[in-house]
């Protein structure tokens, strides 16, 4: 078999991916670093099964491309309104401070400024992929300490915009065409860098007014023809389509895509867009960290272990100090700011990204790129060791803890209810539990209803509710109950075994179409049933006999008897069943019926009420003794 | 002339031969008003609102009942609890029934004997309607000895219908007497 055919190159990634980050996981070490071991292991320093991973790398830089459209996602402008202050000061400060600092350190050992500026932008932001993932996995998200540095890492995320901008305005000069691993020689490498930075800007407006004037519509479109995986394609082709532009005219990809991000993050197919674009972006992400432990440079650290080491210490040393004297200020309590600088001292992934691009520019030398590299591989390889030693010794030797479930006013508050389908049995409850002030997040797949019932201020995902991704992002994992309401049994059951699955806490509350499917649920376990038809035609039943001349007390009672009766038999009918015996539907209803209405006739001795009935007692008085 | 608001309380008047018979009874009058609790509220939930307003524009009220377990039905327990509210109806506020009258008109299945001391119900209905007459008082009313029909058990049509023209003309009485002066519209 030829070493570099695709299906080999997948069967060797793959399998590294497989074997080995889930034990990184299970080591508790994430799987970040699971992927970079992987590489390192396949890569040519061990195994050499790869040969040169440069080309996989560029593939896998897609990965990077697709992360920032969903981190540009996920930037709400109402969240980040919410967070401003420690976003900017928090955030602000220490992408400022360390960049200052490292840039004069660089600028001490000899090098010109605007190669030292270009190591302190690179080296600013902490690694958002290994301190979330952390972070969440170890449940503490919602702590003093979680909630900056998810401040932090979120103004690194932004800043890397005007990073991206201001690189090319310190290059040296146009890129040779033979030289970086981008393919086309754009025309405006031609350029000078005050067009090219016009350039930028024009770029930026118009990915703003693309995606909220065609974009848009396009989506609302595409989501109207219900076929989901053209939805997906759409969003495939949305970031493919940015990317290529953005290359065209001599920008990072990763800039165009966050910036689309961004300008759709308020729009209601965000959730949609998000949980499509999710699988492909963990995989080229996985991929592209596999790439990076390939590529890190062994024969560089055993030329130069001791600089290498030193430049690794000496970053993560003054990262953790800056940002541990930054959360002094903001008052962070001492082991939640031990945790927080610990936690993001490590340079993140960001800087491969920035590494590559300015070597296109020619910025920075390839010896210093790769060393660079190969010390921010071990910066991140080191963070999962760090909140081991965090979780291990300091923190059951230092200060006050701080209990995790504190926090009250967090962003992060889920509604206690989800409602999966807002339609005519769905929009009912959800009315009546708000007109309670009960607090429901809502799933719906009809994108009109989606908009109208935003307008009105209801928290509403769009999208398919069977599926794990968006019911997690809905907060199920917080959420008590869920009531299923959509009008689909399929659909409705999917859901079910999903939710058994993923969310086994959640109680469930099941719309049910008849009794068929009612007999289904139960046999899923389901305790909480509800005919869609059962209460408005018994209803219909008590109107009809108040009209026959009924008293409607009577009448009221007897469909309070009826309904009590007609759930027992169904359980009693569903234990005697067998699906299986039925070839047609309307056969099994008629033999269904015929058993029902056999057993009615046992309804009324349910419902009969001794306690106002006289005649016992008038037959005792006529026959005393 | 008194306006009358008739509350009438009875679960199954299907199986009552004398109310059904009484409620032919009632005269057809403007000043009149007949109200049928568990008709109106087959599910208890009471529109405490309109039932104020209701005895506002009443002088006389008469809650019409069967005796069951000394007490009446349960619907009328209920009624009490939601709409007799404190600051409206009793309290250092709650002059809004002050002087209008609270009667009731009760069925019994016992004899008359029944309801004695030496009978074996020990008691008799006036001592067990001492929650009613206490109620009526904390209201500031104006009560009068229920109107009691005995042994209903034992009555024949003939009997019910003297019974029912009896009750016809009680109501007839009723309307003649003098309106309650005071009568502040407040709810």
């Amino acid at each position: 078999m030829d070493q570099s055919s695709f299906l080999y190159q997948a069967l060797v990634y793959l399998t590294a991916a497989v074997v080995l980050v889930p034990l990184a996981k299970k080591a508790g070490l994430g799987s970040v670093l699971g992927y970079l071991v992987a590489g390192m292991v396949i890569g040519p320093a061990f195994l050499n099964l790869v040969g040169d991973s440069s080309d996989v790398m560029h593939a896998a830089e897609f990965g990077v491309v697709l992360m920032l459209f969903v981190i540009g996602l996920e930037l709400e402008p109402r969240l980040l309104w919410k967070m401003r202050k420690p976003i900017l000061g928090l955030g602000g400060l220490q992408v400022l401070c360390t960049m200052a600092i490292v840039m004069v350190l660089a600028m001490t050992m000899g090098y010109d400024w605007k190669i030292s500026l270009a190591i302190g932008m690179i080296v600013a932001p902490s690694s958002t992929a290994i301190v979330l993932q952390t972070l969440q996995e170890k449940g503490l998200m919602k702590s003093e300490a979680g909630q900056s540095s998810f401040s932090v890492l979120l103004f690194q995320d932004i800043a890397v915009i005007p990073m991206l901008a201001i690189l090319p305005l310190l290059g040296s000069g146009p890129t040779s065409p033979t030289n970086g691993s981008h393919q086309s020689s754009a025309w405006i490498d031609h350029q000078p860098a005050w067009i090219q930075t016009l350039l930028v800007l024009g770029a930026v407006v118009f990915i703003i007014f693309a995606g909220r004037k065609l974009v848009r519509p396009l989506l609302r479109m595409v989501a109207a023809a219900r076929v989901r995986e053209v939805f997906t394609a759409t969003a495939l082709l949305l970031v493919i389509g940015i990317t290529l532009l953005m290359t065209q005219v001599g920008l990072s990809p990763a800039l165009g895509t966050f910036l689309a991000g961004v300008v759709l993050a308020d729009s209601e197919y965000r959730h949609e867009l998000e949980s499509d674009i999710e699988p492909f972006k963990g995989m080229l992400l996985g991929l592209f960290f596999i790439a990076i432990g390939a590529s890190i440079n062994f024969q560089l650290l055993m030329n130069l272990p001791v600089l290498l080491l030193g430049i690794v210490l000496g970053l993560m040393i003054v990262k953790g100090l800056v940002l541990f004297l930054l959360g002094r200020f903001f008052r962070l309590g001492t082991d939640q700011n031990l945790l927080f600088s610990l936690g993001l001292c490590q340079v993140g992934e960001f800087a491969f990204v920035l590494l590559s691009f300015s070597r296109q520019e020619q910025l920075i030398s390839n010896e210093i790129t790769d060393l660079i590299m190969a010390a921010v591989a071990l910066s991140m390889a080191l963070t999962p060791i760090l909140f081991l030693l965090f979780e291990r010794i300091i923190q059951p030797r230092v200060g006050t803890k701080q209990a995790l479930e504190k926090a009250p006013d967090s962003i992060h508050e889920k509604n206690p209810v989800i409602i999966a389908g807002f339609g005519h049995f769905g929009n009912t409850v959800g009315r009546f539990l708000r007109a309670n002030g009960i607090g429901c997040t809502v799933l719906d797949i009809d994108s009109d209803r989606v908009d109208f019932l935003r307008k009105f201020g209801f928290n509403v995902y769009y999208g398919d509710a069977s599926r794990h991704d968006l019911l997690h992002a809905a907060g199920a994992a917080d959420a008590k109950i869920i009531l299923i309401t959509i009008g689909d049994n399929e659909k409705r059951l999917e859901m079910i075994e999903t939710i058994k699955k993923h969310f086994p806490h959640l109680q469930m509350m099941v719309r049910a179409a008849d009794r068929t499917d009612a007999y289904d649920q139960m046999n899923a376990g389901m305790l909480h049933i509800y005919r869609e038809n059962l209460d408005s035609s018994l209803r219909m039943g008590v109107d009809t006999l108040r009209l026959m001349g009924r008293r409607t007390y009577t009448a009221t009672r007897a469909a309070q008897t009826f309904l009590r009766y007609d759930e027992l038999a169904m359980k009693k009918l569903s234990s005697i069943r067998d699906p299986k015996q039925y070839i047609n539907i309307s056969r099994e209803f008629i033999d269904e019926l015929e058993r029902i209405i056999q057993t009615d006739t046992h309804a009324s001795d349910i419902g009969q009420q001794k306690g106002w009935d006289e005649e016992s007692l008038i037959e005792e008085m006529k026959n005393p003794g | 002339m008194a306006r009358i608001l008739l509350l009438f309380t009875h679960p199954v008047l299907e199986k009552s031969r004398v109310h059904r018979e009484f409620l032919k009874q009632i005269p057809r009058h403007d000043a009149i008003t007949f109200h049928d609790l568990y008709e109106t509220y087959p599910d208890f939930l009471i529109d405490v609102h309109k039932e104020k307003r209701l005895l506002l524009e009443h002088d006389i009220i008469l809650f019409q009942f069967p005796f069951y377990w000394y007490s009446a039905p349960a619907l009328l327990k209920h009624w009490m609890e939601l709409v007799l509210e404190h600051g409206w109806a009793y309290g250092k506020k709650g002059t809004a029934l002050s002087g209008k009258t609270w009667m009731n008109i009760i069925t019994c299945g016992g004899s008359f004997e029944a309801y004695q001391p030496q009978g074996k119900n020990r008691r008799t209905v006036e001592e067990f309607c001492y929650q009613f007459e206490q109620s009526a008082h904390l209201c500031n009313m104006n009560y009068r000895n229920p109107y009691v029909i005995y042994g209903t058990h034992r009555l024949d049509t003939e009997m019910i219908q003297t019974e029912a023209i009896k009750y016809r003309q009680l109501l007839l009485n009723l309307l003649t007497e003098e309106p309650v002066t005071l009568n502040t519209l407040q709810i």
